[in-house]
């Protein structure tokens, strides 16, 4: 009897939320609700996108309310929480990992008036938009200064599930590490975990028993700056937060994922009532991407081309994938000075000529 | 060098890589043994893995880290085995609970820590030893923690074996009542097995934030307490097995991503999966292989206690 009883209010709950109560949506500040992949305290990715949300605090006060819940798996687990989210009366629910995808669209769907927003992912609906980074833009830049600064001619990259955003990475690294040095090889360890700091720490100890000596990840944690650091003559790049504190070495420079500006937009969007679905995809350019200081460990001349290459992505005048380009196998992909569309990248699941790593399948 | 896999940085990577699992399945095993079903291996690790670490970074002594790291896990058995023990609560429960708990109290605790570099923990010197061809690498070239589990390992399979005290904990693991009837001090005897698990489980993980990784982060465990507590039961609750099982999962692991990195062209997806299976396989044809009668757990795991019952 009670559990039937739980069952009707939670229901009728449901149903209220769907519809969407006025007295939730437009007395008492805007809620806003936010999913993490790992804990905030990883120092990377989930750290950054807390930024971004204490951030649209500090900038609304009062008029928002924020709440996040951490180390979320990607999974059915997602969407336990994205509904509790949105049940709890979260009005504006940010999903940030790619793996949260389905889950989004899912409880998205029932939750009409619930406005959605997923990092990295490609599938959009009238309440469900979606923003990214250029991350590759950073990697180009990574990519020069590891191929230019290696002396093994070994570099390694620690990746964490083979989707675009990932491949995005290590294509742009490797084609501005071999344009800098062209016996440059490039060995892909992959994790299968977007935050381990074990398995982190282990994959680049294996990279770096295989002589390795600049390292690349495009997972969480700082495991693999603590490692190199450890073996002592391997650079690194902090990875979405500046992980300054492994600097001037073994980080040399970083990408970091400014959020806070794109939070800020959107959030005043939904309180103005201006809020659409859509795309959006940040670089440079925007200062969705920043690249944190490069280093003294960085010689000098190496620095000003760096520098030089940053200047030109931001001002639009180099895209990292311009022609031209072979995919890995020879066939032909990108011609002289043919750049590389939005939509191919987003779905991108080819590495290009010249990786010999094999593509996970 | 075997197709490109340096067989003796291998090794010497599996043994560090394989430490941490393995002291906490060796507490949690004698855990097990004495009837105590503790699922809170994890939180007890995280705990041992952040009190290690600050202590290691406040005082710049490794080793003050490693005591501050065993003496968080035990802190947190202790009080494991007070709810279960004395207010007879469900072991399951509390034991996942400590986990929950674990994880959260290290977040908080660990806070002002992330970022931060641990003191090095020297390699032991062997003096020439060090320096013969693969072997002075794979044997003569770690920390004293990695010998220290391994000397754990053993003691443990003496102490199990040989010695009356080891007899009478195996016995209030077998069957509680009867230990009691006898005379033991079955509560005692639990508290005791469960403090000693929670120590392991504290020096694992703090080797996890000062050796392996070293750093402090978050959620850093990340699974391993769960992988001990697996082992312990496909070892069947014997040392040597639980040595065999972490070595062999911490070996596929480090392998597998050397493999990786030296550009095998494996499916990805099976290597990653290889660690679990091989180690489940081999723990389950090892116990098939000496099924000498009953190869199940202690009667009593899991089982409150009163005295009055």
């Amino acid at each position: 009897m009670k559990r039937r009883a739980f069952l009707t209010s939670t229901a009728a709950l449901a149903g209220v939320a769907a519809t969407g109560l006025p007295a939730f949506a437009q007395d008492g500040p805007l809620k806003v609700g936010f999913i993490y992949v790992g804990p905030v305290g990883d120092m990377g990715w989930s750290y950054q996108h807390d930024q971004g949300r204490q951030a649209i605090e500090a900038e609304y006060g009062d008029k928002i309310q924020t709440k996040f819940i951490e180390s979320v798996p990607e999974g059915p687990d997602a969407e336990r929480a994205l509904t509790s989210l949105a049940l709890e009366g979260h009005k504006l629910i940010f999903a940030t990992s790619f793996g949260f995808m389905d889950s989004v669209m899912n409880v998205a769907a029932k939750f009409p008036d619930v406005k959605f927003e997923h990092a990295t992912g490609y599938k959009q609906s009238e309440n469900v938009a979606t923003y990214d980074a250029r991350f590759y833009q950073g990697r180009a830049v990574q990519g020069l200064i590891a191929g230019r600064m290696t002396k093994s001619n070994k570099i390694g990259y620690i990746g964490s599930f083979p989707i675009p955003e990932v491949i995005q990475g290590i294509n742009a690294a490797y084609i501005h590490a071999k344009k800098a040095n062209p016996d440059v090889k490039m060995s892909v360890v992959w994790a299968y975990s977007w935050f381990d700091p074990a398995k982190e720490a282990d994959a680049a100890a294996a990279l770096i028993a295989d002589g390795v000596d600049v390292i690349m990840q495009h997972t969480d944690s700082t495991a693999p700056q603590a490692k190199a650091q450890e073996a002592g003559d391997v650079i690194t790049f902090g990875q979405a937060s500046d992980m300054a504190s492994f600097a001037p070495k073994p980080r040399v420079t970083s990408t970091i994922d400014n959020w806070a500006p794109y939070y800020i937009e959107r959030v005043g969007a939904a309180l103005d009532g201006t809020w659409t679905s859509q795309a959006t995809w940040g670089g440079i350019d925007s200062g969705m991407v920043e690249i944190g200081e490069i280093t003294d460990a960085v010689p000098a001349e190496v620095k000003q081309e760096a520098e030089a290459l940053i200047a030109s992505i931001s001002s639009g005048d180099y895209h990292p994938f311009t022609g031209p380009l072979k995919k890995q196998g020879g066939e032909a992909w990108l011609a002289k000075d043919e750049v590389a569309d939005d939509g191919t990248l987003s779905g991108m699941n080819f590495y290009v000529d010249g990786i010999t790593a094999e593509m996970p399948k | 060098m075997i197709g490109g896999i340096d067989i003796t940085t291998l090794i010497a990577m599996l043994m560090v890589a394989s430490t941490p699992v393995l002291l906490a399945a060796t507490g949690e095993l004698v855990a097990e043994r004495a009837g105590v079903l503790n699922l809170g291996v994890e939180g007890m690790m995280i705990l041992g893995a952040v009190g290690g670490f600050a202590v290691a970074v406040s005082t710049q002594n490794a080793y003050l880290g490693f005591l501050a790291g065993a003496v968080c896990g035990m802190v947190l058995a202790l009080l494991f085995a007070t709810l279960t023990q004395i207010f007879l609560s469900n072991q399951v429960a509390t034991g996942l609970a400590l986990t929950l708990f674990g994880l959260g109290l290290s977040a908080l605790l660990g806070k002002s820590y992330e970022g931060m570099r641990p003191p090095a923990t020297p390699r032991l010197d062997f003096g020439p030893l060090s320096d013969i061809p693969v072997l002075g690498r794979i044997l003569f070239s770690h920390d004293w923690v990695v010998y220290l589990s391994l000397v754990l390992v053993a003691l443990v399979w003496g102490f199990l074996r040989f010695t009356r005290a080891g007899l009478i904990l195996r016995a209030v693991g077998e069957n509680h009542h009867a230990a009691h009837a006898l005379g033991y001090r079955v509560i005692l005897v639990r508290f005791a097995a469960l403090g000693f698990g929670g120590a392991c489980a504290g020096l694992g993980g703090a080797y996890l934030s000062l050796v392996r990784v070293p750093q402090w982060t978050e959620g850093m465990t990340a699974g391993a307490g769960w992988i001990a507590l697996a082992i312990v039961v496909f070892a069947s609750w014997r040392p040597e097995r639980v040595l065999i099982g972490a070595y062999l999962f911490g070996g596929i692991t480090a392998l597998q991503l050397q493999l990786q990195a030296a550009g095998y062209a494996i499916p990805v997806h099976l290597l990653s999966m290889a660690p679990y299976i091989v180690t489940i396989v081999a723990l389950v044809l090892l116990s098939i292989a000496h099924r000498h009668g009953a190869q199940a757990g202690p009667a009593s795991l899991g089982k409150p206690f009163h005295a009055s019952s």
